[in-house]
C-alpha cells in the first residue's frame, strides 16, 4: 500500500486541566495514549461507545482542541507540537464532516457560500471560478446545481449531509474526518450517504477517518478498524479480521451488541451475556486493564498490570493478555470452548 | 423584499385606524370639561356653550371622530385648545429632540451591548464574562432618571465636561448637539445596553456550540471571521427582537429623561397637554408616537428578513 499519511503516537488529550488560583487540577483525560495511523487513500474506522474518546481524537486532529502530549505526524508535520495553530496547507488537507447536519451548516449562508467558503480562504480562485467549482461539487454529491442559491433550512437531513460533504471535498483534501456522519440520519438515507462516501473516496483517492459506533457499518466501508475504550485504543487491525475474529473482549462485546437476525441465536447470546459478571463503573478503572471490571474473561493479572499492544494472529494489535504469544485472542478462546 | 415591505405597510393601515379610535375615545373619557380650565370659576352657561361650540365639543362623539380622522389623513391633527397652535407644528417642532435622544441611546446600547455580550460569550465563566453579567444586572436595576442625575453630578457639575441641561438642535451646531445629548443618551441607554448584552451573550454562547462553528474553525477560518461572520450574524436574530421592543421602552423613557435634563421634547409637550386637558394635542402626540413605534417594527421585520433566511416570505 501507499505511504503513511497520518501517524498518531501516544496521543493524550485532556479537558479542564487549568490552574485556578494556584490550585492545579488535572482535569479529565479523554484520550490516554492512543496510537493509530492512516495511509493515503485508506479508510480507518474508529469505533467505541460514547465517551470513549473518539471525537476527542477527531477534535485534536482538526486543531480544535490541543494535544496534551504525544505526536500527530501528518504528511511529515507534527501537528501536536503546533498547539492548534496549523499552517494553511495542513488545514486545507484535513477537512471534516460532522454528525448533525442540522447544526453543521450555517443557517444564514446559501449552499453556494457554504460550499465555496473553503475555496475563498485557501485558494485565489475568482468568483466565477468558485461558482463553477461549487456547481461541480454539487454534482459530485448528486445534487442539482439549482440548489446553489438556496438556504440550508430548505433541505432534508440527507441533502444537508451531502452539502456538508461537498464543502469537505471542495479543496480536494488528503484526509476527511467523518465524525459520526450518518448516525443522525434515517436508515435509508444512511445507506445513500455511505455509498456516496465510498464512491468519492475511490474516485478521488481521499483517506477517511470514520468515527462511528456501528461496527457493521464501519466494517462495510473501512480498510482497517480501531476500537476505543476509555481513551485507549484496545484493538486495531484489518477490518475483516476485527469484525469476524475480534481479539479483545470489548470488541467482541461491541459486536455482540449488534442484534442477530435469528431470534434463537439472539436469545442464546443474551443468556450468555446475563451470566457474565456485573460490571462496575467504567471510570473507576485506574490501575490494571481499563476494561477488567466489565470483562467476562478478566484474570488476576488484569487487576495489576496494564496490557500493552500485542500482535494478533491475522493482523493488527490488541491490548489484552489473551493475545499473548500471537494468538487470536478472545475469538480463539471461544473456538476452544465450543469445539 | 419589496413585497414584504409592501405587505407590512398595508397591514399598518387597519392597526392605525384601531389605535386612532382608541386614543380618541380615551381622551373623550377624561373626567372634567376642558372649558372649565379655559373659562375659570365664574363662567355663565352661555359662555360654556360658546366654548363648546368653538372646540366642537357640542357634536356627537362619532361625528367628532370622523372629522378628526379626515383631518389626520390630510396631515391636520387639529389645533390646541389653549394657544391655537396647530398640533402638527408643535409635534414636528418637539420631535427632533426626542428622536435624537432615542436614536443616540439606541446606538449606545447596540455598541455597548454587542461589545459586552460578545466579549462575555467568547470566554464563558471568565472574569470578563462575570464582569459583564454583573454590570448588566446592575444596569437593568438602576432607574434611568437616577442614573441621569448621577451622570449630571459627575460629568456636568464636578468635571464640567458636558452641559447639565438643555438641548441644542443639530442644525444649530452639530458639536453642541452631540455634547447636549451625550449624558441623556447614556442615562437612557443604560438599561437597554444591559438587556442587549444579556441577549447577545446567551445567543452567542448557543451559536458558538453549533457544529458549523466547529466546521468553520476546522477549515482554518480566523477567529475574527468565525466570531463575526458565522456566529454573530446568527446570534443577532434574538437581539433584534429585544432591540425592537426596547425602542418602545426607550421612547417612553425619553419622556422621563427629558424632564431630568430639561430638554424640550415630546415629553414636556405631552405632560403639559395632559395637565391642561388639551385633547387634540394628546391625541396627536399619541398617534405620532404610535406611528413611530410601528415604523420601528417595520424596520425590525426587514432586518429579520436580511439576517434570517427562514423569515423571508417564499
Amino acid at each position: 500500500m501507499s505511504e503513511t499519511l497520518l501517524d498518531i503516537k501516544d496521543l493524550r488529550v485532556s479537558y479542564g486541566g487549568r490552574s485556578f488560583l494556584g490550585l492545579r487540577s488535572t482535569g479529565f483525560e479523554a484520550v490516554k495514549g492512543a496510537s493509530l495511523s492512516i495511509r493515503a487513500g485508506e479508510t480507518l474506522g474508529l469505533v467505541g461507545e460514547s465517551g470513549s474518546g473518539k471525537s476527542s481524537i477527531a477534535n485534536t486532529l482538526l486543531g480544535l482542541v490541543p494535544a496534551a502530549s504525544g505526536t500527530m505526524r501528518f504528511n511529515g508535520t507534527d501537528l501536536a507540537a503546533l498547539d492548534t495553530h496549523y499552517p494553511p496547507e495542513v488545514r486545507r488537507n484535513i477537512q471534516a464532516v460532522f454528525q448533525d447536519p442540522y447544526s453543521s451548516l450555517n443557517p444564514s449562508m446559501t449552499v453556494e457560500q457554504i460550499v465555496t467558503e473553503p475555496l475563498k480562504i485557501h485558494t485565489s480562485m475568482s468568483r466565477a471560478e468558485r461558482r463553477e467549482r461549487a456547481a461541480e461539487l454539487l454534482r459530485l454529491v448528486n445534487l442539482p446545481e439549482t440548489h446553489l442559491p438556496r438556504f440550508p433550512n430548505e433541505f432534508s437531513g440527507g441533502q444537508r449531509q451531502r452539502i456538508a460533504i461537498a464543502a469537505a471535498l471542495a479543496l480536494q483534501p488528503k484526509l476527511i474526518v467523518l465524525d459520526e456522519p450518518v448516525s443522525a440520519l434515517d436508515v435509508s438515507t444512511q445507506n445513500q450517504i455511505i455509498n456516496l462516501l465510498y464512491e468519492r473516496r475511490d474516485a478521488l483517492g481521499i483517506a477517511y477517518l470514520l468515527i462511528a459506533h456501528d461496527l457493521a457499518l464501519v466494517h462495510h466501508i473501512s480498510d482497517r478498524i480501531a476500537v476505543m475504550y476509555l481513551g485507549h485504543i484496545v484493538e486495531e487491525g484489518p477490518a475483516d479480521r476485527v469484525y469476524h475474529r475480534p481479539a479483545h473482549p470489548y470488541t467482541k462485546a461491541l459486536l455482540d451488541a449488534v442484534p442477530l437476525l435469528d431470534p434463537a441465536r439472539q436469545r442464546a447470546r443474551r443468556a450468555a451475556r446475563r451470566a457474565a459478571p456485573a460490571s462496575e463503573l467504567p471510570r473507576m478503572a485506574e490501575a490494571g486493564c481499563p476494561y477488567r471490571n466489565r470483562c467476562a474473561f478478566a484474570m488476576e493479572r488484569c487487576h495489576k498490570d496494564v496490557p500493552t499492544s500485542l500482535d494478533v494472529s491475522g493482523g493488527g494489535t490488541a491490548q489484552c493478555f489473551l493475545v499473548e504469544g500471537g494468538t487470536a485472542g478472545v475469538s480463539g478462546l471461544k473456538e476452544k470452548v465450543t469445539t | 423584499m419589496t413585497r414584504l415591505i409592501g405587505q407590512r405597510l398595508l397591514a399598518m393601515v387597519p392597526l392605525l385606524l384601531i389605535v386612532s379610535f382608541l386614543t380618541f375615545s380615551l381622551t373623550a373619557l377624561l373626567p372634567g370639561d376642558p372649558a372649565d380650565l379655559i373659562l375659570g370659576d365664574r363662567a355663565t352657561a352661555e359662555q360654556y356653550e360658546m366654548v363648546h361650540e368653538r372646540l366642537g365639543l357640542d357634536q356627537p362623539f362619532l361625528v367628532r371622530y370622523v372629522q378628526w380622522l379626515e383631518g389626520a389623513v390630510r396631515g391636520d391633527l387639529g389645533t390646541s385648545f389653549f394657544n391655537s397652535v396647530r398640533v402638527v407644528d408643535a409635534v414636528v417642532q418637539r420631535m427632533p429632540a426626542t428622536l435624537s435622544l432615542t436614536l443616540a441611546s439606541v446606538l449606545i446600547s447596540v455598541v455597548v451591548g454587542l461589545g459586552a455580550g460578545v466579549a462575555a460569550a467568547l470566554r464563558p465563566r471568565s472574569w470578563i464574562d462575570r464582569l459583564a453579567t454583573f454590570g448588566a444586572t446592575i444596569g437593568q436595576a438602576i432607574p434611568n432618571f437616577w442614573f441621569g442625575l448621577i451622570l449630571v453630578s459627575v460629568f456636568a457639575v464636578a468635571l464640567n465636561w458636558f452641559p447639565a441641561t438643555g438641548y441644542v438642535p443639530f442644525k444649530d451646531s452639530p458639536g453642541q448637539w452631540l455634547r447636549s445629548i451625550t449624558l441623556p443618551a447614556l442615562a437612557l441607554g443604560l438599561s437597554t445596553s444591559a438587556a442587549i448584552a444579556r441577549q447577545v451573550r446567551s445567543a452567542m454562547v448557543g451559536v458558538l456550540q453549533q457544529d458549523y462553528i466547529r466546521a468553520a474553525r476546522a477549515q482554518g477560518l480566523s477567529a475574527l471571521r468565525v466570531t463575526f461572520k458565522h456566529a454573530l450574524k446568527n446570534a443577532l436574530v434574538p437581539v433584534i427582537t429585544v432591540l425592537s421592543f426596547q425602542v418602545t421602552v426607550l421612547l417612553g423613557g425619553a419622556l422621563i429623561v427629558e424632564q431630568v435634563f430639561a430638554i424640550n421634547g415630546i415629553g414636556s409637550l405631552a405632560i403639559a397637554a395632559v395637565r391642561q386637558q388639551d385633547i387634540p394635542m394628546i391625541q396627536g402626540i399619541v398617534l405620532v408616537l404610535v406611528l413611530v413605534v410601528m415604523l420601528v417594527q417595520l424596520v425590525t421585520d426587514i432586518l429579520y428578513g436580511l439576517i434570517n433566511p427562514k423569515a423571508r416570505p417564499s
